[in-house]
């Protein structure tokens, strides 16, 4: 009985130990949040934090399909809210590109040694964006506006 | 008739490395070149938006009606069952692969996205025959393999017949599909017409054939083998036929449109007062790929030698690429027409160019891709021969066809 | 493929939802259904065919000189982000450079009355790009917008052979400016979209007309061809008009008064 239960807690302390390492490790790698962009801010992403290391492109490719042939652009999920909210900022309060060397797009991918091409095509500092989820509360009077008036018809 | 052998080709080492040397490093300028522009963008050719499609499109499409109409020659053999092409067959099938891989790979390079060309392979619009061109170019290759096969392999033999018949009808779909990529678009003078289907398909017999007695020529001398008179004349008889049909099919291409009024401007550009274009027109397309080449097949003497008829066969290929150069660049240099009875006096931009005929001068890179896509179509039978029972060892009329010594040879 | 499937359907369910909106504004005309402001809000569902986006030109009221429309265009689509590469002809770079609208001068050949227009991507109901589009790039949106997939386009000019109009660009040159509204990216080809992101985001304009209401020319007007009230159907009511290369049949969205 008593040997059994040392193996146990000598089992416990080895399982903390390893889960402690994982997560010290979890956070040394995954943490590219700028200080100086928004996110800093958040507790969490749009998801959660891990969901959003895993998945974020499958997101960002639904989105993408959503916003190019359904003209969805008003949900958490494109990739120029990532950047609005992503980007980080220089002394002078100038935003930093995105996928330069450093920055919280290319770190994670330089670490995971995953290609990303969508800065071939997009813009890396938001810049005369349409509609993202940051940009939405410059929206909310139009949209409070435009609730009022579907609840007159 | 006898058995015939087919033997590798025998070259001397020295000979055959240094052709390989050439043709590779040929190919390896033709990569560089592809790099360079897709590097920097496609602002380093001569193409703009008027002219979209530029020199490597015009090597391209030469390149690929020329594999449909190499394969020509196994085809009168196997289909047409022409017992003195049987020998012909193996190295027709090889050179309709080469000319086709390295045509497409031409293609294939001056895209603008090449690196998405899995996606080009994945996700098809039905309606496209750019989209029917990627089944039937691929199709193509595979088919001509397995008939590759059926001709050198004894179990494969009675399957000869069947697949050969097959893979003509195929090549027909794929060339009468490789003009249509011109002929169904509405939204140009020049295209927009049925006749461009069968006219490619005219020109492929033509160039493929030309460019398979080059080849022949070449190999053939180059080890020692012979090619009896009845041989060669039933080749350039062969040439001046299809050389013959294209004059017949531009000249109906043409009257088809003189006839209407409306498209009388193209006609003019064309062929009388578009400077490069006409000349093109006439003393390449006309001049040099037909008229010249039918003189000398059609020559009493001339047609008895060797030298001539291989300058003959030059000659066609020069003009399929001045054909080329006018179908594909003369076309679009050629303003849209939007509005008919009005001169455009402003379009844009003052570089920018509409009403106007499109300036167009290929770049260096555009040229060296194109030319290393020929590289390549001739770089895979250099090696093919070598190492594979491609050629007959004797193409002289005796063991061709013992019957034609009888008779008088021209 | 299967998106154009979903919005149709989609389409037949909201066209229900629409006429009854329609009749509601019918019987009730006092409420403001075209003011911009008033529909001002993000989309949530995917587009349908209840509306199809169009422009009418006048072109007796586009002035010879103004370029107000092209500026505004240049202005919204980043377009004037677009630098010369370092070497390229300056001739030669106009050609190569995108261009989303461009202004036109017309002379007609008998009685040498001159025409101003600005010709753009026309929007077709059947367009010639999107038949040839090998990879399906090239598409028209449920509501009528022939726009360009630009992840699945790979960049082989099929569709700017195919366009009667002109009106497509090939990106020739890397570009290290863009707007987040408007990607750009070397090697593939772009168009006119009649200011895509404006309508998603709830604003019923495009730059263009609204540039060329704004110098108080008023050639453009844009609108729903399917809105019989609307500003867009109004104006075509009231004058004679044709389509750019209307004997090619392709139903075009951008339509002329006065050539």
């Amino acid at each position: 009985m008593v040997t059994v239960m040392t193996k146990g807690v000598l089992l416990a302390l080895l399982a903390a130990a390893l889960g402690m390492g994982a997560m010290a490790q979890a956070e040394e790698v995954g943490d590219y949040v700028l200080p100086s962009s928004r996110a800093a801010a958040l507790g969490q992403c749009v998801e959660a934090t891990e969901y959003m290391r895993r998945n974020h492109y499958e997101l960002i490719r639904h989105q993408r399909d959503a916003t190019v042939y359904g003209g969805i652009r008003g949900t958490d999920h494109s990739l120029s809210g990532c950047v609005s909210c992503h980007v980080g900022y220089d002394g002078s309060g100038a935003p930093i590109e995105i996928n330069a060397k450093g920055q919280f797009c290319r770190s994670c991918h330089d670490y995971a040694a995953v290609q990303m091409n969508c800065f071939d095509c997009h813009a890396t500092v938001p810049q005369g964006e349409s509609w993202n989820h940051e940009v939405s509360a410059a929206h909310a009077h139009l949209k409070a506006f435009s609730e009022a008036e579907a609840k007159v018809r | 008739m006898k058995r015939i052998v087919y033997r590798e080709w025998l070259v001397q080492p020295q000979r055959y490395w240094g052709l390989l040397a050439i043709l590779a490093a040929v190919v390896a300028v033709g990569g560089l070149s592809a790099l360079y522009m897709e590097h920097h963008g496609h602002w380093v050719t001569g193409m703009t938006n008027s002219v979209v499609w530029g020199m490597p499109h015009v090597f391209a499409v030469f390149l690929i009606i020329a594999a449909s109409g190499a394969l020509n020659v196994a085809s009168i053999g196997t289909v047409f069952d022409k017992k003195a092409y049987k020998p012909l067959g193996r190295l027709s099938g090889l050179l309709a692969v080469a000319l086709l891989v390295g045509g497409l790979l031409v293609l294939v390079l001056d895209l603008g996205r090449p690196d998405r060309l899995l996606v080009a392979m994945t996700t098809h619009n039905f309606s496209s025959i750019f989209a029917w061109n990627i089944f039937l170019y691929t199709g193509f290759a595979a088919i001509t393999i397995g008939y590759l096969w059926t001709m050198a392999e004894r179990k494969g033999h009675r399957l000869q017949k069947p697949v050969g018949t097959f893979a003509f009808l195929w090549r027909l779909a794929l060339t009468t599909g490789t003009g249509s990529i011109f002929g169904f678009l509405v939204g140009r003078e020049a295209y927009d017409t049925a006749i461009l289907g069968p006219m490619f398909v005219v020109m492929s017999f033509a160039y493929g054939l030309a460019v398979y007695m080059l080849v022949l020529f070449y190999t053939f001398d180059a080890d020692g083998r012979p090619i009896g008179p009845a041989m060669l004349k039933r080749l350039r008889s062969l040439l001046g036929l299809f050389v013959s049909a294209i004059l017949y099919f531009t000249l109906v291409y043409h009257l088809t449109k003189l006839y209407g009024a409306k498209h009388s401007d193209i006609e003019a550009f064309i062929l009388i007062n578009g400077g490069f274009y006409s000349a093109m027109f006439w003393v390449g397309w006309i001049l040099i790929g037909g008229l010249l080449p039918l003189g000398i097949i059609y020559h009493p003497e001339l047609n008895q030698r060797r030298d001539w008829i291989t300058a003959a066969c030059a000659l066609v290929i020069v003009g399929g690429f001045a054909a080329m150069y006018v179908i594909i660049i003369g076309s679009q240099a050629y303003p849209q027409e939007m509005f008919p009875g009005h001169s455009v006096l402003q379009f844009g931009a003052p570089g920018d160019v509409g009403g106007r005929v499109a300036p167009y001068s290929p770049s260096l890179p555009e040229f060296l891709l194109g030319i290393g896509g020929v590289g390549l179509a001739l770089l895979i039978p250099a090696v093919g021969v070598r190492v594979l029972q491609f050629l007959p060892e004797s193409l002289s009329d005796r063991d061709i066809d013992p019957h034609a010594s009888a008779r008088p040879a021209a | 493929m299967n998106h154009e499937t979903e919005s149709t359907n989609q389409g037949r369910r909201d066209f229900l939802s629409a006429a009854m909106g329609v009749s509601t504004a019918a019987i009730a005309p006092g409420v403001i259904l075209h003011t911009p402001e008033a529909s001002a809000a993000p989309r949530t569902d995917p587009v349908t065919d209840v509306h199809r986006w169009g422009l009418l030109v006048d072109t007796s009221k586009c002035a010879e000189g103004c370029s107000a429309c092209v500026d505004a265009c240049d202005r919204e689509n980043g377009l004037n982000l677009q630098a010369a590469p370092l070497g390229d002809d300056a001739m030669k770079w106009q050609n190569q450079r995108a261009t989303w609208i461009r202004k036109v001068k017309l002379q007609d050949n008998l009685s040498g009355q001159i025409t101003n227009l600005p010709l753009m991507c026309q929007h077709c109901e059947h367009p010639p790009c999107v038949d040839v589009c090998p990879t399906g790039a090239s598409f028209k949106r449920a509501d009528g917008i022939v726009m360009v997939d630009s992840h699945t386009c790979i960049g082989c000019r099929y569709c700017m052979m195919a366009c009667p109009y002109k009106a497509r660009s090939f990106i020739h040159e890397q570009v290290d400016q863009k707007l987040t509204r408007a990607p750009r990216g070397k090697g593939c080809v772009e168009s006119c979209n009649l200011c895509v992101h404006r309508l998603d985001a709830g604003d019923l304009s495009t730059a263009c007309a609204e540039a060329c209401s704004a110098e108080g020319h008023r050639a453009l007007v844009f609108g729903d061809l399917k809105d019989p009230s609307g500003p867009l159907r109004q104006a075509l009511a009231k004058q004679r008009t044709r389509q750019i290369r209307q004997d090619l049949g392709l139903n075009t969205g951008v339509r002329y008064a006065g050539i």
